[in-house]
């Protein structure tokens, strides 16, 4: 448990060092990450105005705070592992990783929990702005708060073993490009990220509700924005439940697999 | 021609290097195709609820996202290829050798390096674009078509040289890597027409990164809704930062000692 600890502060470091290292990469980053709900925000507020001030059951000013805590949540849920495990897998330096006496899975962990300590407090102050800026709407209960935290907490677990467990394929092939880019294209329509999930056409709904990925981003966002009653939230809870327990099992079964069907390249 | 030749040989030399992978050609088809699907897919929801975008027409936005990849797929092909490949050469010192070869150096650098297989955006984009073409009819005259192509063109330049700008700051920050990332990082906002931003996002679309004149401004020209003053100050635009990025490069060059000796 002390090795743990101390591993987990080790890696803290490195991180906390690396960001600074490539203080441009942060940018571009940053960049990115505010870029694409920004372009959502404009356009569904656009299309808000031009019907004279509502979609569905979303009014200008809740599409722009739908975005801005869309834009937040999935700031905190995300991964990099699918490109980062390949990446080590090519470069040889997993196989090491793998010859260590604790799990790999945890210095993934604290290297991304480091990253978001450093990132979402940046994220948060830019979308208070773009808040003010586009006049968000938003009026949040004291139940929803309390339930918000564990959900989106969870919502980290799911999305994180889900994305490891997807990751593991690069241990058959290391050729996974096409296979991130059609979980990220998937991630983007059935999270709600191009749009409230409400919008989307009725199947689409339905997949969405099926499949995890809605669960870990654009549940917690509409939880947070009081557009799920308090039963939906606890029936919402419960998916997410589960979905942890299924991505905790798939986890452990693909990557013994995997390592199995590892051979190693690289030096 | 010089340089109608050596771009032949360049070409020649990628295209043999990369059909030794030729599965990457299907890889790279799937992941284009699923790109441009889902875009569709956005496109359709956000229309099954208004039928004009900022009095944009879906058959307008479709001709938008066609010029967006197809000049999405120009950059992959000949602008971006060569960049990284001057970046990364000024940093591990084989930029040497472009400087003790005859020709001019940014012509080698410009045109030696060629992503292949993303010609595919060029061809889907094109596609689209006949699509929103043929059905967008006889609302377009030949004016409009010849605008549109000064435009294309235009654009091309404008994002090339602005390419180039970033690409010479290598002589003197040598990691860079990453800066020649910036300008895709925000060319997706390049699919929606640019009235529908805000000020402050308009003018840096502009002005700072200028991914409208890749994408918007031609389409503007096509649909009729550019004026003679936006027509002449990106043309403007174009000469002048076509200049300044050449001045800059040769001023860079001069300022370049060689990382390796």
């Amino acid at each position: 448990m002390k090795a743990l600890v101390q591993l987990y502060l080790q890696q803290f470091k490195t991180t906390f060092a690396s960001m600074f290292q490539y203080r441009f990469a942060l940018l571009i980053w940053m960049i990115g990450q505010v870029g694409e709900p920004l372009i959502f925000l404009v356009v569904w507020s656009t299309v808000s105005n031009g019907m004279g001030g509502s979609v569905g059951d979303y009014t200008t000013g809740a599409f722009v705070s739908y975005f801005l805590v869309l834009m937040l949540v999935n700031q905190f849920t995300y991964t990099w592992l699918m490109w980062d495990y390949e990446w080590r897998i090519r470069d040889g330096t997993l196989s090491f990783a793998l010859l260590k006496p604790v799990h790999p899975i945890h210095s993934f962990i604290a290297d991304n929990l480091m990253t978001k300590a450093i990132q979402v407090p940046v994220l948060t102050v830019i979308a208070v702005a773009l808040a003010f800026a586009f006049h968000a709407v938003l009026s949040v209960s004291l139940w929803v708060v309390v339930a918000f935290i564990p959900v989106l907490i969870l919502a980290f677990f799911v999305r994180f073993l889900l994305e490891w467990t997807l990751a593991q394929a690069a241990f058959w092939t290391t050729r996974v490009g096409s296979l991130n880019q059609l979980y990220f294209l998937l991630l983007l329509l059935l999270s709600g990220q191009i749009a409230p999930l409400s919008l989307l056409p009725h199947p689409v709904q339905i997949a969405a509700k099926i499949l995890p990925l809605y669960w870990t981003v654009g549940f917690p966002t509409e939880l947070l924005l009081g557009k799920v009653t308090p039963s939906a939230a606890l029936f919402g809870i419960g998916v997410q439940a589960i979905w942890l327990v299924v991505t905790f099992s798939l986890s452990r079964v693909v990557f013994k697999l995997g390592v199995k069907a590892y051979s190693a390249v690289g030096q | 021609m010089n340089f109608l030749r050596l771009v032949r040989v360049f070409f020649r030399v990628n295209i043999a290097g990369e059909l030794a992978y030729r599965m990457n050609f299907l890889f790279s088809f799937f992941e284009s195709v699923m790109g441009l699907a889902f875009t569709l897919v956005g496109l359709a929801v956000i229309f099954s609820y208004t039928d004009s975008l900022n009095g944009w027409r879906p058959n307008e936005i479709l001709a938008l996202v066609g010029v967006y990849s197809l000049l999405g797929g120009v950059i992959r092909v000949a602008i971006l290829p060569g960049m990284q490949q001057l970046t990364e050469s000024v940093r591990d010192g084989t930029f040497d050798f472009t400087l003790t070869k005859p020709e001019d150096a940014q012509l080698i650098v410009s045109i030696s390096r060629i992503g292949v297989w993303k010609i595919i955006d060029v061809f889907l984009g094109l596609a689209i674009l006949i699509i929103a073409l043929v059905r967008l009819g006889g609302s377009i005259g030949g004016l409009q078509a010849v605008e549109f192509l000064a435009m294309l063109l235009t654009g091309s330049v404008i994002v090339y040289s602005f390419f180039l700008i970033l690409a010479t700051l290598a002589f003197w920050l040598v990691r860079v890597e990453n800066i020649l990332t910036i300008f895709l990082s925000v060319y997706h906002a390049g699919r929606w027409p640019l009235s529908l931003y805000p000020d402050w996002l308009r003018y840096g679309l502009i002005f700072i990164i200028p991914v409208a004149f890749a994408t918007t401004i031609p389409v503007e020209a096509l649909t009729s809704r550019l004026n003679w003053v936006t027509l002449l100050a990106a043309f403007a635009a174009a000469v002048v930062l076509f200049v300044a990025s050449r001045a800059f490069w040769k001023f860079g060059l001069r300022h370049y000692s060689g990382a390796s000796a």
